[in-house]
């Protein structure tokens, strides 16, 4: 009994690890970054467009800017066709198909960032830059390469919430007359509206977060965007671009972004987390 | 749990109406000393009594069934035997329970030792995805038997008890998930006999087995009254009947009455007994 | 006028399609261009040689080992942890708040972005614990980003084992840890090996993390604290400081050749995980 006893300690241990680890994180780069914060001052960091790290301006709102508006585009293409997909996946699929699909969407996750980034730059930014004007390199460059980068996260987790609307909400609405597609717009999505909610606010959380692909083509100027095909810098290519050279408070500017980053990703999780779980917890309405 | 293709039953329908066979062993003789003691046995689970004031013993070499409508509380006693229920979040109990003279719920109890004295059958058979031999060298194993000749002695001879022998000793290897229901069923109980316990818990193990399978664990059990103490529970009154020596009503928790199975069903005591084994309940 | 639901039917169903497939296509379109472009220039020679005048020459056997590496000690670690995890919150507490603390960090952690964990990495492991620029700082850093996934598979693997199988073995007279190792992990393991295959493709595919982490050295990594560049991170300097685009397409076939291949071996793993269970 005692080596059970111990048993369940070490794998306690182990399994404290996954939270140890986000404790470590925040109070690490919150270590890192906070100080900086307070010496600029909270609002000016956030709302000044200076960003001259050697002379020590420490504005992000051109970053903030750019980041919203890249996750914005993608959004728009992360919905439109993640939750399409999702409602054909779970509603007008046949099954042999559905198995073809559903690996392929995996596949789809599956490829790296940079590669999405790559083809970006060699096929995406050129046809911009043919068609629409510009550099080529932009906001909607970005966009469209980052919807297409969140859709496997909204399909999955839609697909996972219109799969546990229960079957007779279906049926019932069927039985009363109605088509399939007028079951699936009227019925199933409002009965798994929390559930896509929570995947669209997931996607948003991937899309904020992505790094490599983004820098490849959102074209990387600091200045607040004025048009799709304005070139923007988002927090996290900002980061990843100067980390390499910065230094002293121009490193820790960087850590603070990164907290701004950790902070809105956050409470974004934070919220999806939750809507998915009232959805579990039964309360579809 | 998915069976695989029926495999054949050696025997047909005819063979249902034979004698059953005398149940082996001498019966137990007056003045014994129980092999089990119940003393003022209290079940809860979340506070809530399953099981209330229970009281009874069983004897070496019986067969003792326990009869009752649903929800009487009979699975629990079962479990209450091997201490299964201390899996269950929010059971605790009240009372004694005695193996051998030893209280089984003893702070510092073994309860590993203790599932190895007292066996269990379940209601569902249910096999563990694996060969045969795998399904019946696992308890032995646990209890850190590695012989290989003994362990190869061990499956014969359960398998020879449980009456499985001559249809799988060619196919040891094999999945025993491709075995049909009720020679699933003989291999749980197999399984169990290898650990060679003392007593052997069995809970509604015919529920949905066909009556050839039915009738052959009943002759399991009968041989094995030599050697060990069983407790059949079942829902089936006339299985009580047919395979038991003593039988015990239980109803909504508490026992009503407990005596010699012919008693029992031929000149009951209480009268709800009566009316439960008449059909008027249940 | 109003149009008759059955056509709106056919037209939102076309759409959907249409939906679909483009984005089957892009992903076809990406793979097949790649692959076409870059495997030509893929030789053993590439595959087998260090680079030479900054990747412009050469090939990239350093990057193939340091990715392996990387990869390899963080799945080594991962691994054990996350497993550990998922058996303790399944076989070991009963749902509580213990549990959705412990799910809260897992969850959270999933969703923390690959340069955070790069950042994190690089003031923790870098530079706190003084590893430097190493495989060995990539590799924890990895580690951390995958054991949400570990978990969750495990999880659902170990959750898929019918609860019988555990009565039985207790009735037979196991301990807690006898039952689940020899019942419960033996039938659960195709589907938790998917997940660490699923955790060995993202390792392969990240390259934020990596680069702050483990540095960007075109040497080949000789032991755990030698600081190497992964074959993502290789591509993406080919790519963004214009050395050669024939070698950046040829490293971006190997990167997808490995994670179609790592796909498929899980997909494989997953089928056979559901036949079992069946």
């Amino acid at each position: 009994m005692r080596t059970d006893k111990l048993i369940s300690l070490g794998l306690a241990a182990l399994a404290f690890t996954a939270l140890s680890g986000l404790a470590l994180i925040t109070a690490f780069i919150f270590k890192e970054g906070f100080p900086l914060m307070m010496k600029v001052g909270l609002t000016d960091f956030i709302t000044s467009s200076d960003w001259y790290p050697r002379e020590g301006h420490f504005g992000i709102l051109p970053m903030i800017a750019g980041s919203l508006a890249v996750t914005a585009g993608a959004m728009v293409i992360g919905v439109v066709f993640g939750v399409g997909v999702a409602v054909l996946l779970t509603q007008f699929c046949p099954p042999r198909l559905v198995g073809l699909l559903k690996p392929a969407i995996e596949l789809l996750a599956g490829i790296p960032s940079v590669v999405y980034g790559f083809m970006g730059v060699v096929i995406l930014v050129p046809l911009i830059r043919e068609n629409l004007g510009g550099s080529g390199l932009s906001v909607l460059a970005a966009s469209i390469v980052l919807g297409i980068m969140v859709l496997p996260t909204v399909i999955s987790i839609s697909v996972d919430a219109l799969q546990a609307v229960p079957r007779p909400y279906y049926e019932g609405s069927i039985a009363l007359g109605a088509t399939e597609w007028q079951t699936a717009h009227m019925v199933m999505l409002r009965a798994a509206r929390s559930g896509i909610v929570a995947a669209i606010i997931l996607g948003m959380g991937r899309a904020i977060g992505e790094t490599m692909a983004v820098i490849m083509v959102a074209g990387n100027t600091i200045a607040l965007p004025t048009s799709l095909l304005s070139p923007v810098r988002t927090l996290t290519s900002n980061i990843a671009l100067e980390m390499g050279y910065a230094a002293g408070d121009h490193r820790q500017a960087l850590f603070a972004t990164g907290v701004v980053l950790f902070v809105v990703i956050m409470v974004l999780n934070t919220v999806a987390l939750t809507l998915s779980r009232r959805r579990a917890r039964g309360a579809s309405r | 749990m998915a069976t695989g293709p029926h495999a054949e039953e050696p025997q047909g329908a005819d063979w249902l109406m034979r004698a059953a066979p005398a149940p082996a062993g001498p019966a137990v003789v007056a003045g014994t000393t129980p092999k089990v003691v119940v003393e003022g046995f209290t079940a809860l689970f979340q506070g809530c009594a399953v099981l209330r004031n229970l009281s009874l013993q069983l004897f070496p070499r019986e067969r003792l069934a326990i009869i009752g409508p649903a929800g009487s509380g009979k699975t629990t006693f079962l479990r209450s035997l091997n201490r299964l229920n201390d899996l269950e979040a929010g059971f605790s109990k009240t009372g004694r329970i005695l193996l051998d003279g030893q209280d089984i719920y003893a702070p510092g109890a073994d309860v590993v030792a203790l599932r190895r004295r007292v066996g269990m059958v379940y209601a569902v058979p249910v096999p563990l995805p694996w060969s045969i031999r795998d399904n019946l060298t696992y308890g032995p194993r646990l209890a850190g038997t590695r012989d290989r000749a003994r362990l190869d002695q061990l499956v014969e001879e359960s398998l020879k008890n449980a009456f499985l022998w001559d249809e799988v000793k060619d196919r040891l290897g094999t999945s025993a998930m491709n075995l049909s229901g009720g020679q699933q069923q003989r291999l749980c109980l197999a399984r169990a006999l290898t650990l060679e316990p003392e007593v052997l818990l069995l809970d509604e193990p015919c529920s949905g087995l066909d009556p050839i399978s039915t009738a052959k664990i009943e002759d399991a059990l009968a041989a094995l009254r030599a050697k060990y103490s069983i407790i059949l529970v079942t829902n089936n009154t006339k299985q009580a009947a047919r395979a038991s020596d003593r039988t015990a009503f239980l109803l909504m928790g508490e026992l009503i009455e407990i005596g010699p199975t012919e008693q029992i069903f031929t000149n009951p005591a209480h009268h709800r007994t009566a009316g439960y084994i008449t059909g008027r309940f249940g | 006028m109003r149009v008759p639901p059955a056509v709106t039917q056919r037209a939102a169903v076309g759409l959907m399609w249409t939906l679909a497939g483009l984005t089957l296509g892009v992903l076809l379109f990406i793979i097949a261009f790649v692959l076409w472009k870059g495997l030509p220039h893929v030789s053993w020679e590439f595959l087998s040689q260090s680079p030479r005048s900054m990747g412009r020459e050469g090939g990239i056997f350093p990057m193939i080992v340091a990715t392996a590496y990387v990869m390899g000690l963080g799945v080594l670690i991962a691994a054990p942890v996350g497993l550990a995890t998922a058996i303790y919150l399944t076989e070991y507490t009963r749902e509580g708040r213990l549990t959705a603390a412990i799910r809260f960090g897992a969850d959270c952690l999933a969703g923390i972005p690959s340069i955070i964990f790069g950042l994190f990495g690089f003031v923790f492991f870098v530079i706190t614990l003084g590893m430097g620029l190493s495989v060995l700082s990539g590799a924890l850093t990895l580690a951390l980003m995958v054991l949400p996934t570990v978990i969750r598979t495990s999880e659902e693997a170990i959750r898929a084992v019918p609860r019988a199988f555990r009565e039985v073995s207790f009735g037979l007279g196991s301990t807690r840890w006898q039952m689940v190792t020899r019942v419960v992990l033996r039938s659960a393991l195709p589907g938790i090996t998917t997940g660490i295959v699923l955790a060995v493709g993202r390792c392969v595919s990240e390259t934020a993390a990596v680069m702050l982490t483990a540095g960007s050295a075109l040497g080949l990594p000789r032991g755990l604290f030698d600081s190497s560049r992964t074959l993502s991170l290789h591509f993406y300097i080919l790519s963004r400081e214009g050395i050669s685009m024939a070698k950046a397409y040829a490293t971006a076939s190997i990167l997808i050749v490995v994670i179609l291949a790592i796909n498929l071996f899980a997909y494989w793993l997953m089928r056979r995980f559901v036949a079992k269970v069946r």
